[in-house]
């Protein structure tokens, strides 16, 4: 293992090399430019204005997930998952409760499912939120971003609500969620799929129409739906690309395929679409987070986990006083229980799109192998080759509506 | 009635038009009141630095109102976020780029310990390569607290002594993380 | 066109390739399929390109280690049929201290980071890759570190005593 930090490291870019008269300048923005909104570094060759070519470096936030993963058992994995996209924390904890569910074969309740569809869509409308208003502050208009980041300090109070803890939520136990919602988080979030639709209509009136931001944002890097295939891309920004691929359609998990909503898909694959679809998606969301509480009326009240006392830790006051509670923490904590040997792969819709946890399991405590196929790291390596030609603004609006997120980048 | 708030005066002596205090005490106070903070935000942390600076916490009421993002010009590093080993020799870049005086608050577990990732890829605290003179608890910690930890700061920055980056031993302090002290 | 099922695949596949594919089982109803090194590449540009089979779409490649087998890697690609909905598994199994298989870049873009990202972790030599350099890890790093034998804290830390750990 290297014996202390590194030394700042010169890559050897492979360059453009045709420029006989030296006229090409190199450029360094990151590790820490501003404009990259994160640890991102990109050397460029430019001629005056125009990335001839480009390198991506990545890895300055690398905290070896994987590697502590295989040092965890299963439910000590959770705040690993938060980390990753931390902008949309609760989609990786269900993603990641619902692998282990689906190796352990277990059952979950519909009302629970539901519960974990309004979490999950809260956060995506979260994530979306943010990406769109850097969007906008990248293309000069601070106020869009004001008005819609106060209502994701409402989502998170309603995170608060549920789980105590705002960004890194760890929300939900493998089998179920810790609590139920209580009376508080039911009425905030009844209160915000009615205060959030008129902010989302101003949201949209600022940008939709707007010339300004048309202008800047139409026509630049427009992707092919075989340029983005074929680096592999998944979420918004290949649906902007005209491909309807959505994990909550094709493979649908938590009864998604029980809900009545679109999919929203662009044309052109270029910045103003992939604005509009996530604009659109989070419309979409909020009709689920309506149709989830509906059906939750539905199912009978008070349910919050499935009944599976040798995987779900049993609540802490029961540990304290009930002898049989009390030896299943201890087993589960533990790690006494007979797990299958297999291996999974499940994915979830993340909000940048497919976030897979591929999971091999020896019976052990902990996992042998995890593996997370992360969607910014996937989508974000395109983002050298397709600069090339760009002019460097454009870059730059470029990766805010890529939306990469450096903690899942860099695992 | 003007809703300003007016800073506290530090302790001195008053009379019909004149008020007097010492040299320190009036330079500290204006110091403390405009903080310009370099917000080195590596991840989750700095997601709560946007909340802290957006308009419900609101940093700017306590003189931070201009995010410099050049080393340059800034006297408050923020470190917020995992740094990595491969990240480490850019932070000390970009302090070693700050002009004096300047002060350092660790936001985070991942900054103050290395947090939850005990890993060989990961710089168990910041306060192996640079000085740090805040630490704020938290992974990641509430937008309150990180105020709580600019207040602070704002404490030791009132009372600290105009000779003190003179002295042999900050140099020395400066000197046993290998930075290069110019003043003196 | 009838339906793409896991016993369909692997009739198919069997037809085209015979011996030189072997199935390993289907975890959780995702068909797992293996292969060899030489063969690998030849089989997943037919996984995309066959008319009937049409998995277009990588969604992801890694490795794993298993330091007690005599083939101590294994390569694993996850491939997608997107009109269908249907995921297939693909494993290499590869042995030696630096084990070496061909790109998959050459079938898709995308595989360029994922390949690299393996080298990076596991020290899997994807030859013919344009650009095989570490990508997450420093670069002066001397190890593979997602291999078995080495550990996740930082050996060199001298203010962690085994003592107040209990170990």
């Amino acid at each position: 293992m290297s014996k202390s930090i590194s030394k700042i490291t010169h890559n050897n870019p492979v360059f453009y090399d045709n420029d006989p008269q030296d006229e090409l300048i190199t450029l360094n923005i990151g590790p820490t430019h501003p404009a990259t909104h994160g640890v991102f570094q990109n050397v460029c060759q430019i001629d005056g204005e125009r990335i001839v070519s480009g390198v991506s470096t990545i890895g300055y936030i690398h905290r070896a997930f994987e590697k502590i993963a295989e040092h965890r058992p299963f439910y000590q994995i959770t705040p690993l998952t938060d980390r990753l996209n931390y902008c949309s924390s609760p989609i990786n904890n269900m993603g990641w409760h619902m692998t282990v569910e689906k190796l352990l074969n277990i059952e979950i309740p519909k009302r629970v499912q539901y519960m974990r569809v309004i979490v999950m869509e809260l956060a995506r409308i979260a994530d979306h939120i943010i990406c769109n208003g850097i969007l906008g502050v990248d293309t000069g208009a601070f106020s869009g971003f004001l008005y819609v980041m106060q209502e994701r300090e409402f989502i998170y109070e309603i995170f608060e609500e549920i789980c105590g803890a705002r960004l890194t939520t760890n929300i939900g136990r493998i089998g179920g969620f810790e609590r139920d919602f209580n009376e508080v988080a039911f009425r905030k979030i009844k209160e915000f799929i009615k205060r959030y639709p008129p902010v989302l209509e101003e949201f949209e009136e600022l940008f939709v129409r707007n010339r300004i931001f048309i202008e800047r944002t139409s026509g630049v890097a427009a992707v092919t739906p075989e340029q983005a295939l074929s680096y592999s891309w998944s979420g918004p920004i290949l649906r902007a690309t005209g491909v309807d691929y959505d994990v909550r359609v094709v493979d649908p998990y938590c009864s998604y395929e029980e809900f009545d909503f679109e999919v929203p898909v662009g044309t052109s694959g270029d910045v103003y679409d992939r604005f509009m679809v996530r604009n659109a998606e989070m419309w979409q969301s909020l009709r689920i987070i309506g149709q989830a509480l509906e059906k939750i009326e539905k199912e009978p009240q008070g349910i919050f986990h499935a009944d599976v006392p040798e995987f779900y830790l049993p609540p802490k006051e029961q540990v304290y006083n009930n002898m049989e509670a009390l030896i299943y923490h201890f087993k589960i904590v533990m790690g006494e229980w007979e797990t299958p040997k297999s291996e999974v792969y499940h994915a979830v819709e993340g909000a940048n799109g497919e976030l897979g946890f591929y999971l091999i399991h020896d019976g052990g405590r902990t996992p042998y192998r995890l593996h997370f196929r992360r969607p910014s790291f996937v989508n974000y390596q395109m983002f050298a080759p397709m600069s090339s030609g760009m002019l460097i603004s454009d870059a730059i609006i470029n990766m805010s509506s890529l939306n990469v997120i450096a903690g899942e980048l860099d695992a | 009635m003007s809703k300003v708030t007016l800073a506290e005066a530090p302790p001195g002596v008053e009379g019909a038009g004149f008020f007097a205090t010492t040299l320190d005490k009036a330079i500290g106070l204006a110091r403390a009141n405009s903080l310009w903070p370099l917000p080195f935000a590596t991840s989750c942390c700095g997601i709560e630095f946007m909340a802290t600076m957006g308009s419900t916490y609101d940093l700017a009421r306590f003189g931070a109102e201009r995010p410099s993002f050049s080393p340059r010009q800034a006297d408050m590093l923020l470190v917020m976020g995992t740094i990595a080993k491969k990240m480490a020799p850019v932070l000390r870049q970009v302090y070693t780029q700050m002009a004096e005086p300047r002060w350092v608050i660790a936001v985070g577990a991942c900054a103050s310990s290395g947090g939850i990732f005990d890993t060989y890829s990961v710089l168990q605290g910041i306060d192996e390569i640079i000085p740090v003179d805040v630490y704020v608890p938290g992974c990641p910690p509430r937008p309150e607290a990180i105020l709580d930890g600019v207040l602070k700061l704002q404490d030791i920055v009132k009372n600290e002594s105009l000779n003190r980056r003179n002295t042999p031993e900050y140099k020395a302090l400066l000197e046993k993380y290998g930075i290069q002290t110019d003043n003196g | 066109m009838d339906k793409l099922d896991n016993q369909g695949i692997w009739t198919y596949l069997q037809e085209k390739f015979g011996e030189r594919v072997g199935i390993i089982g289907e975890p959780h109803g995702l068909l797992t399929i293996s292969t060899s090194k030489d063969d690998i590449i030849e089989l997943l540009s037919f996984l995309k390109d066959d008319e009937k089979l049409q998995f277009i779409y990588l969604t992801d490649i890694t490795a794993v280690h298993y330091p007690k087998q005599q083939k101590a890697f294994a390569v694993v690609y996850h491939v997608h049929n997107l009109y269908r909905n249907v995921r297939l598994r693909v494993k290499v199994f590869l042995e030696g201290e630096t084990p070496t298989t061909p790109t998959a870049t050459t079938i898709w873009n995308g595989a360029n980071w994922m390949e690299r990202e393996t080298y990076d972790f596991f020290g899997v030599v994807f030859e013919g890759h344009p650009d095989l350099r570490r990508i997450l890890n420093m670069d002066d790093l001397d190890v593979f570190p997602m291999r078995k034998e080495y550990p996740l804290e930082d050996p060199n830390r001298v203010d962690k005593k085994d003592f107040y750990f209990g170990r």
